[in-house]
């Protein structure tokens, strides 16, 4: 179905299912750990050997010699794969860096090798008896050096632009009463979701099949056929449960290609779960930015000029982190510039973790409004709101693809220099906010509100993350017991897709939810939008919808009902005098129907994106300058909420870990010999139960007819945008204290604080 | 320091007291500093912690190879006796999911420091991932297949569902585990940090069960709705 005409009235709208806050449909599997992981997939393929992966000793330089003598003499050994014996590999679609390196090496941590074995253990006492001789060479790890030598990006995640501009900030800087201009810092940070980089992989003859952990199950099949060499229709990636991504599962990682050399080598299948203390270092990471923002403004608060910049790295012919791209898109004002400038860098690869650009972008550029506000004698609330606008104010001629996957044709669209937002509630979210935080209590000299020992603040930050969409597809059966099952390559990373995709199918097909069976990540299925970008809710459910459709019309055509005119409802369809169930319907045969969401230029017409507002209240110790985090509401306005439980789920997670860049994440980079020294989840730290107090989601009542047939927009990755700025402005509120360099850890507050009253 | 041995052909954290300031050097893996970084370094930062059996200046010489010494090790688990013979080195997690095939509990870290394998023996949790398999002779381990099934749900089970304490569901088998042992610990009055009087009966307030709950990490950020399951099944319990 191609979606390129604003939605109209269709069956979703009953909200007999879809919209309710229900309880995952995969939740028993869950709590039971009966969930299969990919690491746990003792059913699938017997006689499983065990792979542990060698990671690189040095950042940059050559192998020069490896001696694999002791190693492969070593008990349950069965093979060991480097790239010396590897046969010939190419390089992902996806991947910056080689899966495998030797005898050059682009990073730290990079595999080298993989050691194959009867048991764990062997294999791990035998990968410890490798040993490796290097030539290191000298390498570029210091972004704040390689500042001056970062250069335009030639290539931008979506393939929009590095720069754009719109009148003469130059001269409308220069010529505004009230003028900001502060450089900020944000941290390196490490995805860490729970479950590591997993993989069983297993040949029949040219066959390869793996049961793996990834985001992006045709962008992992693709990968996996363009490295090996091999045709992707040899290749079959199932991933059904997948332990966390936040964008370090979207590619096709060293695990499963370690696995599936491995399997070669061995002739057995081969199970490899990456180290957890490779894994900040040997996967992706989120970029490290440099960001200078300059506003000005009149003397009553509107914005005449604004500029953003951000300085970024990554390996040689990678991408910048986009953080300068929402200010295109969030506040108004004539005259304004943003430009991304990527430095090459020698860290391992960086790339997309939760809002890419948007979550540091909107973490500086937040503080940024908080302190003009400050500047002009504004509420900040009002600031923003003063400065809201219902059109874009700098949509560049060539402006960032929609698609997130690139792949859609370069549409002959006229170019809309301020197209309108699809739906824009912003105001609404902030003023509701306020009226739940009790944002009138806030005072606004900062430092005068004491608990105890605590210094008092609160802090508020607009969220914004735009709405992407892409083609996703899907199969649907109805079967003899009148039993729906939806086929799809969707994944459910913890977003809750097999229970939106569940609610869709039965809202669409008329039957309860007890009668939808959801099957995903398997590459056997049709392709879907994948989990990213917080694309994947609407566009899978969409695609699912469609599917949908079909079915509904396979079925009306097998009765000789008048197309269209049937009535899904209690797993029956009736028309006119007729009602039969789907049951019968089916037959013994059954119907199956398959189709996919596709979009026209409604994107283009319409600005599409997710709104919100977050506030929080944070206590700092006097003494110490610990912050605690005391409160904390979002409130969202993002289209269709398909279901407020999980949903909400999405939003609390995205605000814990904003929590977690504003206190305490980052990846310490050692700038001599090039690596994250704090590569495990006890040096890196992330928030615990401690660090969050219950937290608070409103999201509006919205639909966006715009979006798709589902009405719906992303929510996932909305919830961190803005949540550092928001704690960052707090941590001022209480303590008069403006720190520009996340995380805002003790140590930058405690020489300023003021006297302990 | 952290765990065993497999840190020890990558030793990340050693100290170097060197630079990469030469165009070229010579690298072993083994430390992943150069003699010179090794001889500067000395004895006292790096050798004692990095190095047991390896000291540069030598000619590495290879380590004599073992067989996998084995061991008998009875463990009953959820309530029935299994009788495993082990690679001494095996982890208790490792007996549990490669071995019984209990693969409920989960393999976050391998380190001991996310809580995804908490499991309860004896009554107490523990991350097995820190513990071998054969220090566990005759003990009694509950996993979170021990708790309930899919058909028959523990009540904290049922309590992460309705109140969605979970995501992506990787931690949760440790979240429950460590919570319902927790439940236990408080009613036998075992303190913690967050008590004001360790010597007073703990009551499950908010801050006491963030704080006792806080070696199970949820990277998904559930924390909220783990709080709420928790504290809905406590009101039952406790």
């Amino acid at each position: 179905m191609k979606f390129d005409k604003p939605a109209t009235d269709n069956p979703i709208d009953q909200l007999k299912v879809v919209g309710k806050p229900v309880d995952r449909v995969d939740g028993r599997l869950k709590t039971t750990g009966t969930a299969p992981y990919a690491y746990e997939r003792h059913d699938v393929v017997p006689n499983q050997a065990y792979g542990y992966i060698v990671g690189s000793a040095i950042s940059k330089g050559r192998i020069v010699s490896m001696d694999l003598t002791a190693a492969k003499a070593a008990p349950g050994v069965l093979a060991i794969v480097t790239a010396k014996n590897a046969g010939k590999l190419g390089k992902g679609n996806f991947n910056t860096a080689p899966l495998l390196g030797g005898p050059e090496i682009s990073h730290y941590h990079q595999a080298i090798g993989v050691v194959v074995a009867e048991t764990f253990e062997q294999a791990r006492a035998a990968a410890n008896l490798v040993r490796v001789e290097y030539k290191r060479t000298k390498g570029a790890f210091d972004l704040e050096a390689m500042k001056d030598k970062a250069e335009p990006a030639k290539s931008i995640a979506g393939g929009g632009t590095s720069d754009s501009k719109v009148g003469d900030f130059a001269k409308g800087f220069a010529n505004a009463p009230v003028q900001f201009d502060a450089t900020y810092r944000t941290a390196y940070e490490s995805h860490c979701m729970m479950e590591p980089h997993a993989t069983i992989a297993s040949w029949q003859d040219d066959q390869l099949t793996f049961w793996t952990s990834n985001q992006m199950i045709a962008w992992a099949v693709g990968d996996m056929a363009e490295t090996l060499g091999i045709p992707k229709e040899k290749v079959r990636a199932i991933s059904p449960f997948i332990g966390g991504g936040f964008g370090g599962k979207l590619f096709l990682r060293a695990d499963a290609l370690m696995a599936a050399l491995g399997a070669r080598a061995a002739r057995r299948p081969v199970k490899v779960t990456l180290q957890r203390a490779l894994m900040p270092n040997n996967t992706t990471h989120r970029a490290a930015t440099i960001q200078r923002v300059r506003i000005g403004a009149t003397k009553d608060g509107k914005i005449t000029a604004i500029a953003h910049e951000s300085w970024s790295g990554d390996q040689p012919g990678g991408k910048p982190e986009t953080a300068a791209m929402q200010t295109r898109s969030l506040y108004a004002g004539a005259d304004r510039m943003t430009a991304h400038r990527l430095a090459v860098l020698d860290l391992p690869e960086a790339n997309a973790m939760r809002a890419p650009g948007e979550a540091p972008g909107l973490a500086v550029l937040e503080i940024v409004m908080d302190e003009m506000a400050e500047k002009l004698g504004m509420d900040p609330i009002e600031f923003r709101i003063l400065n809201d606008t219902q059109v874009v104010p700098d949509n560049p001629s060539k402006p960032q693809s929609s698609d997130p996957q690139s792949k859609k044709p370069e549409q002959q669209t006229k170019h809309i220099p301020h197209p309108p937002f699809s739906k824009r509630q912003l105001v609404e979210c902030l003023r509701l906010g306020a009226k739940r935080f009790g944002w009138e209590k806030r005072n606004p000299q900062p430092a005068k509100v004491r608990d105890g020992k605590w210094l008092v603040g609160i802090g508020v930050a607009a969220a914004f993350r735009d709405n992407l969409l892409t083609k996703s597809a899907a199969r649907v059966r109805l079967d003899k017991r009148g039993v729906v099952t939806v086929e799809t390559d969707m994944t459910d990373i913890g977003t809750g897709s097999y229970t939106i995709i569940a609610q869709t199918a039965a809202e669409m097909m008329g039957v309860p939810l007890d009668k939808v069976v959801v099957r995903l990540g398997d590459s056997s299925f049709p392709v879907s939008c994948g989990s990213g970008g917080q694309w994947g809710g609407n566009n899978s459910t969409a695609g699912v919808y469609s599917a949908c459709v079909k079915l509904r019309q396979a079925v009306e055509e097998k009765l000789g009902l008048e197309a269209g005119q049937g009535v899904f409802a209690d797993g029956h369809v009736r028309s006119g005098s007729r009602n039969v169930s789907l049951a019968e319907a089916a037959g013994d045969q059954g119907l199956v129907a398959e189709d996919f969401i596709e979009y026209g230029d409604l994107d283009k017409q319409f600005h599409q994106s997710t709104f919100g507002a977050h506030f929080v209240e944070v206590a700092v110790d006097s003494f110490t300058g610990e912050t605690r985090v005391r409160r904390m509401l979002a409130v969202c306005a993002c289209g269709r909420i398909l279901n407020p439980k999980t949903a909400r789920s999405q939003v609390i997670g995205a605000m814990t870990m904003g929590v977690g860049a504003a206190l305490m994440e980052e990846l310490a980079v050692d700038k001599r010999i090039g690596y994250f020294v704090n590569h495990d989840l006890a040096t890196y730290e992330v928030p615990v139960h401690a660090d969050l107090p219950p937290q608070e989601v409103i999201f509006l009542d919205e639909t966006d007819p715009i979006s798709s047939p589902m009405k719906a927009k992303g929510v996932a990755e909305l919830g961190i945008c803005g949540v550092a700025a928001a704690v960052a402005n707090a941590i001022y509120n209480a303590t008069g204290i403006r720190v520009r360099n996340y995380p805002i850890t003790l140590d930058k507050l405690i020489d300023r604080l003021p006297e302990p009253a | 320091m952290r765990t065993g041995g497999e840190h020890m052909s990558n030793p990340e954290d050693c100290e170097l007291k060197g630079g990469a300031s030469e165009e070229s050097e010579i690298v072993h893996n083994d430390t992943g500093i150069t003699r010179r970084e090794f001889i500067i370094a000395g004895t006292a930062t790096v050798a004692a912690t990095m190095l047991p059996t390896l000291a540069y200046g030598q000619t590495p010489q290879q380590p004599k190879l073992v067989q996998p010494q084995m061991a008998k090790v009875a463990l009953k688990v959820n309530g029935t006796s299994h009788e495993l013979e082990l690679d001494t080195r095996t982890t208790l997690l490792d007996a549990l999911r490669e071995h019984l095939r209990l693969t409920g509990s989960k393999k976050g870290c391998d380190q001991g420091q996310c809580g995804a394998c908490t499991v309860i023996v004896n009554g107490r949790r523990i991350n097995s991932c820190l513990t071998l398999a054969a220090m566990h002779q005759g003990d009694s381990v509950t996993t979170i297949e021990g708790l309930g099934t899919p058909d028959n749900l523990h009540p904290m089970q049922q309590a992460f569902v309705k109140c969605d304490g979970y995501q992506c569901g990787y931690c949760t088998a440790g979240q429950i585990c460590s919570a319902v042992a927790m439940l236990n610990e408080i009613k036998a009055g075992i303190p913690s940090h967050a008590m004001a009087d360790i010597t007073a009966q703990p009551k499950l307030t908010g801050a006491e069960l963030r704080e006792r709950m806080s070696g199970n990490i949820c990277r998904c950020g559930a924390y909220s709705n783990i709080a709420e399951a928790i504290t809905e099944i406590a009101g039952r319990t406790v």
